[in-house]
């Protein structure tokens, strides 16, 4: 099944009605219905501690990891059609088609090759000839190759952090995700690294949807095609980029662009 | 260059460095000093009163005597001090406890760590530190009455001294101390990579073995390291029930004494204070002294060789 929008781009996801609950009785999102569409970037904006990480986690089911976290609503995912939140719906699964880079790299303590080809041998995949294919492909998707070709084997911890980061983007690039969930990956790096992994995001989309979580508005204005505002675990306002940012048509999201709050 | 002219400053008495906060501050340092010195001097003192006493002892037998003969009579007529006949029951016993403890602690540990739910592992941990707390004369009576009579159920030849009966209980009251600091460890693994690990679809298991065990690994390292320790030193155990006799074997279904048991067996009474005999368990503690001590430094290297960042 193939969901359309009023413009005609294709929905890759969508989340309807979605309400999430913390295992200490936080409400953190209140009905929150958003579209992801594919090959387009996605931005979420809102003050912190508005719900924009929850929201994006949910969309790999990482909510699971913790006991006594509840959803209530649906995430569904297109050409699927199925509530990935579904108890039914194995979160592996899930995971296996919509990656994350975090805020922090993270990568692993293995060798810069190790960890771009985790996400591989996590699915079953030893051919060392494919590995070497998949990863020199995710490396250079993640412009990292030129970088680090000559030294795969060496410890990813002995990278930059922006290179770091750019190494999480090849891991999670390296099994062609459909969908890729960045939650403010540029907030611990610096101006020219940030920089260089906004650039990649933006060639990205070809290939992929992307949600973004951000608290810098310029980059959000940058680089995204739609954005959504939130404010208090509730969506208040969704469009194009442009939109958004020229002339909202909520008097709170004026305000928080603008400067006047947040 | 550039030659800039001092200016002419006073100290304003706010500003001025406070006797009484020095005084403190230097005092707590003081006091820090001293418990660290503590244990460095009571450390130096063990090692000064084994070696001025093993000195006399090496010489009367030759370091060479020592360290190549394979038989240890101390108190036969025609006297051998070869020490290889205590460490190869030291060496046989902690390999079998080790066989024993380290995949069962650190299966422990990893479940415990990354797949047990909290009241799951609020309910062992507390059972596994009673484990820890079990006086060792019991292990070895355990190992004795128990455990060596069950072993000769399925081979029948086994004698009812034998190194394998205490090595497999000294093996299970060493699995609370892996499973302890391996978990500890384990923990101590930032949830991001957990979270890394399972976003990119990893089951629970692969996250346990391929990222937190790595990412643990130094933590891990230590974890045995202890347990090495733990099981060279342990005497209760051995000397109920691996036998006293010196044998110069790594064949586990025989009896053995090790360096520990010897030198509990002369404390005990056997040997006359200030003779020869006597000297010898200073040189046999030497020794059990040394080994630890490499043990302990293979496993620093190794621990730094592994040590990750994160
Ligand atoms: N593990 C948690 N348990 C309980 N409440 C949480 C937890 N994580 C986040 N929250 C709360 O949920 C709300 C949304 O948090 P979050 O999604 O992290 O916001 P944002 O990413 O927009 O800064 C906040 O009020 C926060 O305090
Ligand atoms: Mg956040």
């Amino acid at each position: 099944m193939v969901a359309k929008n009023k413009h005609n781009e294709i929905i890759k996801a969508e989340s309807r009605d979605l309400n999430f609950f913390y295992a200490d009785g936080t409400q953190a999102l209140k009905n929150v219905s958003l579209p992801v569409y594919e090959n387009k970037i996605t931005a979420l904006i809102g003050p912190s501690g508005c719900g924009k990480s929850t929201f994006l986690r949910s969309f790999n089911r990482m909510h699971d990891l913790y006991p006594g976290n509840r959803y209530d609503g649906q995430i569904i995912l297109y050409p699927d059609n199925t509530n990935i939140l579904d108890p039914k719906v194995d979160p592996i699964e899930v995971r296996m088609r919509i990656s994350m880079v975090f805020q922090k790299p993270n990568p692993f303590p293995k060798s810069i090759y190790e960890n771009v080809a985790y996400g591989l041998r996590v699915r079953g995949e030893s051919n060392a000839r494919v590995l070497d294919e998949k990863i020199e492909e995710a490396l250079k998707g993640a412009s990292l190759w030129d970088e680090v070709k000559d030294r795969l084997q060496d410890l990813a911890f002995n990278l930059s952090g922006g290179q770091q980061q750019r190494l999480c983007i090849a891991r999670a690039l390296a099994t062609d995700p459909e969908i890729m969930l960045f939650d403010e990956p540029t907030s611990a790096l610096d101006p020219i690294a940030t920089v260089n992994i906004e650039e990649l995001m933006s060639s990205l989309k070809d290939k992929l949807s992307i949600l973004i979580v951000t608290h810098n508005m310029q980059q959000a204005a940058r680089i995204s095609d739609y954005t959504a505002y939130m404010y208090l675990g509730e969506l208040v306002e969704h469009d194009k980029t442009g939109t958004i940012f020229t002339k909202p048509s909520k008097k709170e999201t004026e305000d928080y662009i603008t400067g006047k709050f947040g | 260059m550039n030659i800039v002219s001092m200016q002419e400053t006073t100290i304003s008495p706010e500003l001025a460095k406070k006797f009484s906060r020095n005084l403190i501050e230097r005092l707590i340092e003081f006091g820090l000093l001293c418990s660290a010195a503590f244990a460095v001097l009571i450390t130096t003192a063990i090692v000064y009163v084994l070696v001025s006493e093993a000195i006399p002892f090496f010489q009367h037998v030759s370091l060479y005597d020592f360290f190549t003969d394979t038989v240890w009579t101390p108190n036969y007529s025609i006297k051998h001090y070869g020490i290889l006949a205590l460490v190869s029951g030291t060496l046989t016993t902690t390999f079998i406890a080790l066989f024993v403890a380290i995949p069962l602690g650190t299966i422990t540990a990893i479940y415990l760590s990354e797949f047990a739910s909290h009241k799951v592992r609020e309910t062992i941990k507390p059972v596994l530190e009673l484990l820890i707390g079990v006086p060792t004369v019991v292990f070895g009576y355990f190992a004795l009455m128990m455990v060596t009579p069950l072993l000769q159920k399925i081979y029948p030849d086994l004698t009812t001294f034998n190194m394998l009966g205490p090595g497999i209980v000294m093996g299970i009251m060493i699995v609370p101390y892996i499973a302890s600091v391996a978990e500890d460890s384990m923990r101590a693994v930032p949830m991001a990579m957990r979270e890394g690990a399972y976003a990119m679809g990893a089951t629970r298991f692969q996250t346990a073995i391929r990222v937190i065990t790595p990412a643990a690994i130094s933590g891990i390292v230590a974890a045995y390291i202890l347990a090495i320790s733990r099981a060279v030193g342990e005497t209760m155990i051995v000397a109920i029930a691996a036998g006293q006799q010196p044998n110069f074997t790594f064949n586990p279904v025989e009896s053995a004494a090790t360096i520990t048991s010897y030198i509990v067996s002369v404390a005990l009474g056997d040997l006359e204070h200030g003779g020869i005999g006597y000297q010898s368990i200073f040189a046999a503690g030497l020794t059990l002294l040394l080994m630890t001590l490499s043990f302990n430094i293979v496993g620093h290297m190794a621990r730094k060789k592994f040590a990750e960042r994160y």
